[in-house]
């Protein structure tokens, strides 16, 4: 079944083509891997699929439903939950107070005035929940601009967990993460295709043969290749074009 | 822990002042300290915008200035026996506080929706220079509102009613404004701790987070826009009620200016800030106006002392920590 799919898109800024033509699907249970070179265009296609940027023409299409039109939060709350290439936390509060948040959005209503959040048990539960899954259930009271760059990765992932999402849209988890923090992100990734399926942009091409389902590769704004991981591995094209290899 | 320290000394220290003056006979000091509490009350307003909303508004006076002509007209109407209008139906004047407390903050409620409304689709720099383009819209027109005193302003009389007190004693008016200010302080704390609070807060911060989980930062923010709206103009009418005059002064860009130095002053973000902002405010004017008229140079070195070493303001710098 697709949940995710993207028809044809195409995003020019001025005389550069970041998107041409791109099309795209992302099935139920399956992590589907984008890579392609620095500038090729993979965080404007997340960007269009998420509703932060307008395709100048083509179509997004969430669990069937043409979502091309909707904003960010109109499509977030229909289940698609993205995490950033740079994280986009609210470094001055705590690691709780951000799964609380996801965890607000995703329970419907931040419009109550009075009754303390910390004392909603739902609310709680959900964004503990979540803290607990990529391992920082023991840093929730701690200031998120106070956590290493690895843990702030791990809680973007926690914050997309509240949702209880339809689809992950990941830019670039694994981004400035050593080897231990790769290992445990793939570990945890790999864990979550059950909950939904994966869209994932990764530079990180161990991770990616690891984790992925599928592969497509970008370049300059096109899609040169989509394939199984095995097809894409041999892939020739491929290789020249971004794995930087001799076929 | 010790910034709820902080707040408790200013909280003893606003009921203890009066009790203490009323005994020493000062019944300047009490105006005096009225003034500080309502200005503070003032501050507390844009302090949810500032603070909290991340909204930095140089409008905020047209607030308090609705706050101030809603009483000045309501009690205005009054005391010369004419209705407001006659059609379609009669409204009259008023001297009642409660019924001039709700017009107030109806109005500025509604005006903080309007200029809310297409102020926030801006930020940064022009989010500051729009709100100031509505607010000295305003001061302007209150000018040219020659029906209600125009540039002069309009006197009342005597001061409004309040069922069960004599608000003519200084007193009774001060405890009645403490009241309300603390009563707004509770709402304004228990609004940071409710989810609102957390999503305007995380707005502030990062608006495309609170987008990425499905809320609308803009509209938390309009709503904490016309909030703090409301309870700058409700100070707005009681402030007016304590000098028994209102005038476009209310409304002037300096007037903004003001309510952002106290909410800075003391702390921005922080419940207690506007309120030791203004009380420092209305203390320096009271002890340094006498000796030079020149004192707001104190005051701005006091400002550049807060904002490059205690970004806490006074209350962060006493609490020993900057968050
Ligand atoms: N808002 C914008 N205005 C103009 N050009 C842009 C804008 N956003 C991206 N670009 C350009 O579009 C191209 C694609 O950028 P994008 O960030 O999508 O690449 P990417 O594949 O995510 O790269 P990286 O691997 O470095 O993250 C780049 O050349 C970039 O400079
Ligand atoms: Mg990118």
């Amino acid at each position: 079944m697709t949940v995710l799919e993207a028809r044809t898109l195409n995003k020019s800024f001025g005389a550069l083509r970041a998107s041409d033509g791109v099309s795209l699907d992302l099935r139920a249970g399956e992590i589907h891997a984008v890579i392609g070179p620095n500038g090729a265009g993979k965080s404007t296609f997340i960007a269009q699929l998420c509703g932060s940027l307008t395709p100048d023409s083509g179509t997004v299409h969430l669990l069937g439903e043409d979502v091309t039109a909707l904003p960010v939060p109109a499509r977030a709350r229909r289940g698609l939950a993205r995490t950033f290439q740079i994280s986009a936390l609210a470094m001055e509060d705590t690691v709780l107070a951000n799964a609380l948040l996801g965890a607000m959005g995703a329970g419907g209503t931040p419009w109550r005035f009075f009754a303390p959040v910390r004392r909603d048990q739902t609310l709680r539960d959900r964004a503990e929940a979540a803290l607990a899954r990529v391992g920082l259930a023991d840093r929730a009271h701690v200031r998120t601009a106070d956590l290493s760059h690895g843990q702030r990765r791990q809680l973007e992932v926690a914050v997309a967990l509240t949702l209880g999402p339809k689809a992950f849209v990941m830019d670039e988890p694994m981004a400035g993460l050593g080897a231990d923090g790769s290992k445990a992100m793939t570990g945890l990734l790999d864990g979550l295709r059950v909950e939904a399926p994966i869209l994932l942009v990764e530079h990180d091409m161990d991770a990616v043969f690891a984790l992925a389902d599928r592969i497509s590769v970008l370049v300059a704004g096109r899609l040169v290749a989509t394939g199984t991981t095995a097809a894409i591995r041999a892939d020739a094209n491929v290789r020249r074009a971004y794995l930087g290899e001799d076929a | 822990m010790r910034e709820g320290a902080v707040n408790a000394v200013l909280l003893a220290g606003l009921v203890a002042f009066p009790i203490w003056a009323q005994a020493a006979d000062e019944p300047f000091l009490i105006t005096l300290a009225t003034r500080a509490v309502i200005l503070a009350l003032a501050a507390v307003g844009l302090n949810i915008a500032l603070g909290w909303g991340g909204m930095v508004s140089l409008g905020h006076a047209a607030f308090f200035g609705i706050g101030g002509y809603a009483m000045g007209i309501l009690a205005f109407h009054a005391q010369t026996y004419a209705p407001l209008m006659e059609w379609p139906f009669v409204i009259e004047g008023t001297k009642s506080m409660p019924v001039i407390w709700l017009v107030a903050v109806v109005a500025s409620a509604l005006a903080a929706l309007g200029i809310g409304l297409l102020s926030l689709r801006t930020t940064g720099v022009y989010f500051i220079m729009i709100t100031l383009a509505f607010g000295q819209m305003l001061y302007y027109f209150t000018i040219s509102w020659t029906a209600y005193g125009g540039e002069d302003g309009m006197s009342i009389y005597v001061r409004n009613g309040f069922p069960g007190l004599n608000t003519l004693v200084p007193v009774e008016f001060y405890g009645l404004c403490l009241a309300i200010l603390l009563l707004v302080l509770a709402l304004n704390a228990a609004l940071v701790r409710a989810p609102f609070g957390l999503a305007l807060n995380a707005a502030r911060q990062s608006p495309e987070r609170v987008r990425t989980v499905g809320i609308d930062p803009g509209r938390l923010q309009l709503a904490a826009f016309v909030l703090s709206g409301a309870i700058t103009g409700l100070a707005g009418a009681l402030f007016a009620d304590l000098n028994r005059f209102v005038s476009p002064s209310m409304l002037s860009w300096q007037m903004s200016g003001e309510l952002i130095v106290f909410v800075i002053l003391g702390g921005t973000a922080r419940l207690f800030g506007p309120v030791a902002g203004a009380i420092l405010f209305v203390a320096l004017e009271h002890l340094l106006g006498g000796v030079s008229d020149y004192w707001h140079v104190f005051l701005g070195a006091l400002l550049l002392l807060v904002v490059l070493f205690a970004r806490g303001g006074l209350v962060g710098f006493l609490a020993g920590r900057v968050r």
